[in-house]
């Protein structure tokens, strides 16, 4: 790897202004996804920012809902009780994602930061024009299995790998973002985008910017929420598809709210809005949530080697409506 | 040295479950591996490696890499020392311009620091002029007939006349079955540390090695280097893992003995990345297997036919012996098999745990669960009738064929009976269940060549050969060996391996290693006590080899075992999981219940894992794998491996070698993907002929 400087500064503010001006800079967090990038020449940053021992670790009550530190261990995350049970989602989300000790060592933005593992992305001998803009995808006529369907551009084809993105949309989370003129909130929602022609940045942030919190409002859907994730193996696989519903249901089973949101189908979490409208103050059977999945899937654009993605997220909703709603899977039986 | 043919070893500390005997070097880490052990002034190694399929080094662009802190010199063909011989087209790295594959080594960066090699390797800058290549393996390659198939098989057999047997059948199933690249992927990549000296006047070559055997390794590199087998000493006294990826010397090594040929005598330290070993250290070739299968009407095979196309390299060949098994499973009068290679520009393949057993018996496997179906009968009841008497190729009599007793006795552990026979009969919640069986051979393998050393010390006795442990527990099972052989404990016995300075010895390969080093241990011991007593005074020595007598004429030596597993798969989502797997097991005498354990279930976790998880893409574009990496390479992790288990039948037949053993390191793996894949057809009634089975194929 390339030699570089290693600073580690103390105070928040003082981290922002050490990347924001040198553009050949990069913030370290937990170091499970960019220290692999340094080692495999993905990544060859002149300076590195260490913000994993900022005081960014609180997690507490506010505003109504939760204040989540930006070094908060996805570990910790998980496993707290107000977390599991206001937004379980979350919980099942981290649960679902990496292995024990990764958990341990990520961190919270690390986690919303990470970036693909579309295999030519990790190797650099091919083509990638999110590695290496304007060198050509690589992926789009190459191996597809987890390839996005929808909202992917001819400039990159590949999924937004985290877990955690796709359950903190379902709960209208908002992420704290300081930069060098100061601080600002970004919806969850709106963090990630779509690559249309400029692959290279994964999130609307700009050099410099340094997630904070990740704040966690508290609403009646996001406590009846949950997480389903498919993968050939049972764990410590990136999804093949996932999804995160939160649901609120009026007394009379018809249902109020909700967010259906999917992951390793696009760039970015994928909010199934069309799903949402077609479910939102009707009453919930598991044919009209098939339904509903597949009016969202009307946008999906397979290609060789995803074929297999729109029947699978469409199930794999099914199945998350089925484990958060009791009679639902009543009625299937 | 003595030659003898050793008699039956009475069994006293063999059959107990002895602790490793290195148990406690290898869990407080002061057992060394290859590039850990204390040399004087390493310099560390980084590999660069070709970017074209095909094609040649135009030039090589060292000056950013030198100039880089640290970096102390680039190794190129331009000034790569000269081999004496080149046929090897796997080693003879650094010698030309020509490039063979994407991934081959055309440059080897030296440096102070690992950091520094690896950066030093990112900046040099190969130019290079990419020909047309060809790498991807179809049905309708150009291919050609190999003389031999690994190791030194038939191509092609044919006996009987199959096509008219298919011909006045009364059921026939044709069928294509395919399983797909995969890598060994031990723990430890592959690694070496080299030196060379001067002793007596003369070059001396010493190296630390991943490998599996270490007298193979000084045995290729010798000549190559133009110097005798004597002036290399090889040493590997732990390694972690090798599968048959470690069982030759892959062109690493030899990069390193190059390039430490240059560095004035400092030693060279080369770790290959997990990245790397997905071009330089072997893989198993993909395979097409094309069968024909023909019965009678009581379901009783008239006619077995599998051909198969799989793939070489250009640079060497290999020739997976796939259909081998086919040749002596099930009984038939009208039997033909044969092997067809592509030559593909791309890496060189070698062996993986059970070449040819393990892609082979997928296939034969799965076909004889459909072939059941076909014929109404139920899949235990269908092998169990195909049962032959004597070896259907060789026609000699099997010193014992326990496959029968494996299914019955599995089948009745398993709880087979209650089975219902219809597929897709059975739902829990959300989920098929299903039920599979799949018959495991492998045939019985002693190496010849193998010399052991027993001498008396103070202590006891000091027992030497030159095999290499690397993980099984061969250190601990050769140690319960000696002991029974000497008739003392095994505390008495100080075992010696891994090292060239040590006799000669066989690869640890082929589920050979116990019955090979094993064997010439009792001859060394017995020979021992003959020359000198069972009471020794302390510095008395004998050698000696273990013959052979006239068991191979008279017998078909192999081993056998029943696989049963239950499968899950997701009504919603179409994902696999294995709850319960349970392999029978007739292997001869089991030397240590322990480590037997360990291999028989660990080949059954890999068989599994080849079942559902592992598949090396390679894109055909580029020419090379690119899911390079344990992220994108998926094995079994621990949620996937549920309920294993391994037994074995009681045997105690010593014909095949003193000690009653067979070999028990690959069995484990053979036949494991097909009873998965035919539980997963009786859970789901979806039947996929393709490794490996994914969720995608059992969506509803």
């Amino acid at each position: 790897m390339r030699e570089l400087a290693y600073l580690r500064p103390s105070d928040p503010a003082d981290a922002v202004s050490l990347v924001a001006n040198d553009p050949d800079a990069r913030f370290l967090g937990g170091g499970t996804n960019l220290v692999d990038h340094l080692k495999l020449g993905v990544a060859t940053p002149g300076t590195l920012v260490d913000v994993s021992h900022l005081p960014l670790d609180a997690l507490e009550e506010h505003d109504g809902g939760l204040l989540v530190g930006a070094n908060v261990r996805n570990s910790d995350l998980a496993a707290d009780r107000r977390v599991r049970t206001g937004w379980p989602v979350l919980s099942r989300a981290l649960l679902s994602g990496a292995s024990g000790q990764i958990r341990n060592q990520a961190t919270t933005a690390g986690n919303l930061l990470q970036r693909t593992r579309c295999v030519y992305f990790l190797d650099v001998t091919t083509p990638c024009n999110k590695r290496e803009p304007g060198s050509g995808c690589s992926a789009a006529e190459g191996y597809g299995r987890y390839n996005a369907i929808l909202g992917a551009g001819p400039a990159c084809v590949t999924v937004h790998p985290s877990d955690l993105a796709v359950g903190l949309v379902a709960v209208d989370a908002t992420v704290v973002v300081l930069g060098p003129d100061g601080e600002r909130r970004v919806p969850a929602a709106d963090l990630h985008r779509l690559p249309g022609d400029d692959a290279a940045r994964d999130t609307v942030l700009g050099h410099g910017e340094l997630i904070t919190a990740v704040e966690l409002p508290r609403s009646a859907h996001a406590r009846t929420s949950t997480y389903v994730k498919v993968r050939d193996r049972a764990s410590f696989a990136f999804a093949l598809v996932s999804v995160a519903v939160a649901i609120d249901r009026a007394e009379d089973g018809t249902v109020r709210d909700l967010r259906i949101v999917w992951g390793g189908v696009a760039h970015k979490p994928w909010r199934a809005t069309r799903a949402e409208d077609a479910l939102r103050g009707r009453p919930l059977t598991e044919a009209g949530v098939r339904d509903a999945a597949e009016a969202e899937l009307d946008q999906a654009r397979p290609t060789a080697g995803t074929e297999y993605k729109p029947a699978m997220v469409r199930n794999a909703t099914a199945l998350a409506f089925r484990r958060l709603v009791p009679d639902l899977a009543e009625e299937a039986r | 040295m003595t030659e003898l043919v050793p008699s039956p070893v009475e069994p006293k500390a063999i059959g107990t479950a002895l602790p490793r005997v290195d148990g406690v070097e290898k869990v407080t880490g002061r057992a060394a591996y290859a590039v850990e052990h204390p040399v004087d002034r390493p310099l560390f190694a980084w590999l660069v490696t070709s970017t074209v399929a095909r094609g040649r080094v135009v030039a090589v662009d060292r000056s950013e890499a030198l100039a880089h802190p640290g970096v102390v010199s680039v190794v190129d063909h331009t000034d790569a020392p000269r081999l004496a011989q080149t046929d090897n087209g796997e080693l003879a790295i650094l010698q030309d311009d020509a490039v063979g594959f994407r991934g081959q080594i055309v440059a080897v960066v030296l440096a102070e620091s690992s950091e520094a090699a690896r950066e030093g390797a990112r900046l040099v800058r190969v130019e290079q002029e990419a020909e047309p290549f060809e790498a991807e393996l179809r049905e309708d390659n150009a291919s050609y007939r190999p003389e031999k198939v690994n190791p030194a098989m038939e191509t092609d057999t044919d006996q009987g006349d199959v096509d008219t047997a298919l011909g006045t059948a009364t059921t026939v199933l044709e069928q294509t079955y395919r399983t797909p690249y995969e890598h060994n992927n031990p723990l430890e990549p592959h690694a070496t540390t080299a030196w060379w000296s001067e002793e007596d006047g003369r070059e001396r070559l010493t190296l630390f090695d991943s490998s599996q055997g270490v007298h193979g390794v000084a045995t290729a590199l010798a000549p190559m280097l133009g110097i005798d087998r004597e002036q290399i000493r090889v040493m590997a006294p732990f390694v972690g893992g090798g599968f048959g990826s470690k069982g030759e010397a892959h062109a690493h090594v030899m990069a390193a003995a190059l390039a430490a040929r240059t560095t004035g005598g400092r030693p060279v330290r080369l770790a290959v990345t997990r990245q790397q070993m997905f071009s330089l250290t072997g893989y198993r070739t993909a395979t097409i297997s094309k069968f024909r299968l023909g019965t009678d009407d009581d379901g009783r095979l008239t006619a077995i036919e599998h051909r198969v196309q799989e793939q070489t390299s250009r640079l060497r060949e290999f020739a997976e012996q796939t259909a081998s098994p086919t040749r002596m499973m099930y009984a038939a009068p009208n039997r033909r098999t044969s092997h067809r290679l592509a030559v593909l520009d791309v890496a060189v393949p070698s062996w993986m745990r059970a070449p040819g057993e393990m892609p082979g018996m997928f296939a034969h496997e799965v076909a004889m669960d459909e072939l059941a179906e076909a014929c109404g009968l139920d899949p235990v009841e269908l092998r169990r009738r195909n049962d032959p008497d004597v070896d259907p190729e060789e026609g000699l009599p099997f010193d014992r064929r326990g496959l029968v007793e494996c299914l019955d006795r599995g089948a009745e552990r398993f709880g087979w009976a209650s089975r219902p026979r219809a597929p897709r009969s059975t739902a829990d919640g959300e989920w098929w269940v299903g039920t599979g069986v799949a018959s495991a051979t492998y045939p019985a393998m002693r190496q010849p060549g193998n010399v052991a050393r027993v001498e008396s010390t103070d202590t006891g006795f000091a027992v030497s050969i030159g095999a290499v442990d690397i993980g099984t527990g061969a250190r601990t099972a050769l140690t319960q060996i000696a002991a029974d052989a000497l008739g003392v404990g095994t505390d008495d016995i100080d075992l010696r391996l891994g090292d060239t300075a040590l006799p000669m010895a066989s690869v640890a390969g082929g589920s050979s290693g116990t019955s090979s080093w094993g064997s010439a241990i009792v001859a060394a011991a017995q020979q021992f006590l003959a020359d000198h007593g069972d009471r020794p005074d302390p510095g008395l020595w004998t050698e000696a080899s273990a013959l052979r007598g006239d068991e191979a004429d008279r017998f078909s030596f192999h081993s056998f075992g029943a696989v049963f597993a239950e499968v899950h798969v997701h009504r919603y989502t179409g994902e696999l999981r294995v709850p319960r797997m349970l392999g029978v097991y007739s292997v001869g005498r089991v030397v240590n219940p322990t480590t037997a354990r360990s291999q028989l279930v660990g080949g059954l976790v890999m068989g599994m894992s080849a079942a559902l998880f592992e598949e090396s893409v390679r894109d055909p574009r580029f020419g090379h794998v690119v899911t390079q990496d344990l992220a994108t390479y998926h094995v079994a992790a621990h949620a996937d491996v549920a309920g294993i288990e391994a037994e074995w039948l009681d045997e105690s037949t010593t014909t095949f070698t003193p000690m009653g053993s067979r070999g028990i390191g690959e069995i484990g793996i053979v036949g494991t993907a097909a009873a998965v894949a035919n539980a997963a057809y009786h859970a789901t009634g979806v039947r996929v002929r393709d490794l490996p089975l994914t969720a995608d194929a059992f969506l509803e």
